[in-house]
């Protein structure tokens, strides 16, 4: 009951941060989507961080660790430090410069533009909005399998078949609900407060977790004689998982490909049109690796420690627990109700930092690229067009709120799919700031390679339920890439080149 | 050498010595409770962040001028 009362509590106050940004609201769709282009440095770096880190960084983390080993830290982090840097420097940063000169809110506005092509746009928008779905899908999971472990045997005769605790289809409604009322009240300038705040949180806390859990787990009267008493238990009883031998070298090269997703993420992509000047970006790229280890290695080690963790002579995490599951149980286990119930508050904070801009850009992307494209911008007024971003945001939420129901997935897996579809899509985007040759053809190409490859790979995959499955010992992303690139470079070649004008406004150096 | 050039062989050299195969299998710890591996991509991380601190520092490539400071309204830090 206390750690319920912790979570409400904290719930409660990321709906008053809402309400508090919402006085600050200007009252027009580009406050609502962009905050103005007024974010400087620290919120554009607390920003980013907590919409890239999601669920799939703390609770996937874990429990691909739990499964796999320490290598996990490598295949994702290590990578994603080197690569989403790479990302903000040679991507976000050139479109926010476009984006600031011709006035973008969204991907596809940039693309049709470049491109001289309204058709790219009807293309993009199912395959952009496909993608996220599966994303919003691991932060509603995580966030109902969370509060259902937190809460066991808090609620016994109401939920006695969820062990007592709050059922997972109510904590990911009610995470949905908290996350919509922000993102409604406060917009893009809500969303990014809040996720400063939750980052701010889900970093602490989650350091706070992990040297709580090693001194528990070591039970050593210093911190380093803990450390090394938890990772000996590992050493005498799972040596491998101290290894990466699970991963095969050819695999973990692939996975270097998929923090490459950072690049087309269209969340992220709203989030860089935020900020106040190019300058701003210069903190974020610096510190996003530091942040990215600050939060992947305790996990990780934490997740390898529950492999061979006991309290008592008893195994902590039982054999075949969810992966979902195990970074939940340590917190519950280890930690007693208050810090149970603030840690938990923490990992609620990475889940929701990266919903409320999912959330925020999926009802963006559908009312600039297909209500106000088509229906023409004069339509309907400001107020309207908000209205009309809610009521989207609306309908993805209850659908993947529904789909939440039907079968979940290991959170890790499922991200990988979503990732490696955005992957694919990178080529795309560095041609189109890079390459003038570049066609509208090529794109449409790249495009429908993309989701072809990803369908194709999806089932044979058996729907991502194997998830040994590969590309030549690799992640199928990497078939995707390659599709993708070599369909839009052969594709642009034969066509028509776009127009000196065009050229001149996106290439000005080499045209003017 | 040409600075710009020498920027991205740093994040080139990032890139290969993240396929670490050396500790692939090497189980030794450091102080004894981190695995040798994890240490080595704990110890990239780090890198990652100082070669992009370099990058910002010498080959920045936006320029400032698309938007004037007075049109950026309302900062917020």
């Amino acid at each position: 009951m206390i750690q319920l009362g912790i979570i409400t509590g904290y719930l409660v106050l990321l709906v008053a941060l809402g309400i508090f940004s919402n006085r600050l609201f200007r009252g027009t769709s580009q406050d609502y989507m962009l905050a103005s282009h007024s974010i400087g440095p620290v919120l554009l770096l607390m920003s980013l961080f907590g919409t890239t880190m999601t669920a799939f960084a703390l609770v996937g983390s874990t429990g691909k660790a739990y499964q796999t080993g320490v290598g996990v830290y490598g295949l994702m982090a290590s990578s994603s430090a080197v690569v989403h840097s790479l990302c903000f420097f040679l991507i976000g940063v050139p479109l926010w410069r476009l984006g600031r000169r011709y006035g973008y809110t969204t991907q596809i506005q940039f693309f049709r533009d470049r491109l001289e092509s309204s058709h790219i746009g009807l293309l993009l928008f199912p395959i952009l909005v496909g993608l996220i779905i599966p994303y919003l899908l691991i932060g509603v999971l995580s966030g109902g399998a969370v509060i259902q472990k937190v809460t066991v045997g808090a609620f016994q005769n109401v939920f006695a078949d969820f062990d007592g605790g709050v059922p997972p289809w109510l904590g990911s409604l009610v995470i949905c609900m908290i996350v919509l009322t922000y993102v409604f009240a406060g917009g893009m300038r809500g969303t990014a407060w809040a996720n400063t705040f939750q980052t701010s949180v889900f970093i602490v806390l989650g350091v706070v977790t992990f040297l709580l859990i090693a001194g528990r787990i070591g039970g050593q009267d210093s911190l380093l004689a803990s450390l090394q008493a938890a990772t000996q238990a590992v050493q005498e009883h799972h040596p491998e998982m101290l290894t990466r031998t699970k991963f095969p070298p050819a695999l973990f090269l692939s996975f270097m490909l998929i923090p490459l997703s950072a690049g087309m993420f269209p969340h992220l992509f709203q989030h860089w049109l935020t900020a106040k000047n190019a300058d701003s970006f210069r903190l974020p790229i610096i510190m996003h690796p530091i942040f990215i280890l600050l939060v992947w290695a305790p996990c990780v080690l934490v997740g390898v420690w529950a492999t061979s963790a006991t309290v008592d002579g008893e195994l902590l995490i039982p054999e075949g627990t969810s992966p979902n599951a195990v970074l939940a149980m340590m917190v519950a286990k280890l930690c007693g109700p208050v810090l149970s119930g603030l840690l938990t508050a923490g990992i609620l904070a990475a889940i929701m930092s990266s919903l409320d801009s999912q959330f925020l850009c999926v009802g963006t992307i559908f009312t600039r690229d297909i209500v106000e494209h088509y229906a023409g911008s004069d339509r309907f007024t400001d107020r309207q067009i908000v209205v009309i971003a809610r009521g989207f945001v609306v309908a993805v939420v209850a659908f993947t709120y529904l789909l939440s129901l039907l079968e979940p997935r290991a959170v890790f897996d499922l991200g990988i799919w979503c990732f490696s579809g955005f992957s694919a899509l990178v080529p795309l985007v560095v041609a189109a700031i890079y390459w003038k040759r570049l066609t509208a053809a090529g794109a449409c190409a790249s495009v429908i390679a993309t989701a072809a490859t990803w369908v194709w790979f999806f089932i044979q995959s058996d729907f991502a339920k194997n998830p040994q499955y590969s590309f030549f010992g690799m992640l199928p992303g990497v078939g995707m890439i390659g599709a993708s690139s070599v369909a839009m470079t052969v594709v642009s070649l034969v066509t028509r080149a776009p127009s000196e004008k065009t050229l001149a406004r996106f290439f000005p150096s080499r045209n003017g | 050498m040409n600075v710009r050039l020498g920027i991205w062989l740093l994040i080139l050299l990032l890139v290969i010595l993240h396929q670490d195969f050396w500790f692939r299998s090497d189980g030794r710890l450091v102080l004894g409770f981190l695995p040798v591996g994890f240490a080595y991509h704990i110890a990239l991380t780090i890198a990652a962040a100082g070669t992009w601190w370099l990058a910002t520092k010498l080959i920045w490539p936006a320029d400032d001028d698309v938007i004037s400071s007075s049109d950026a309204e309302g900062t917020e830090s």
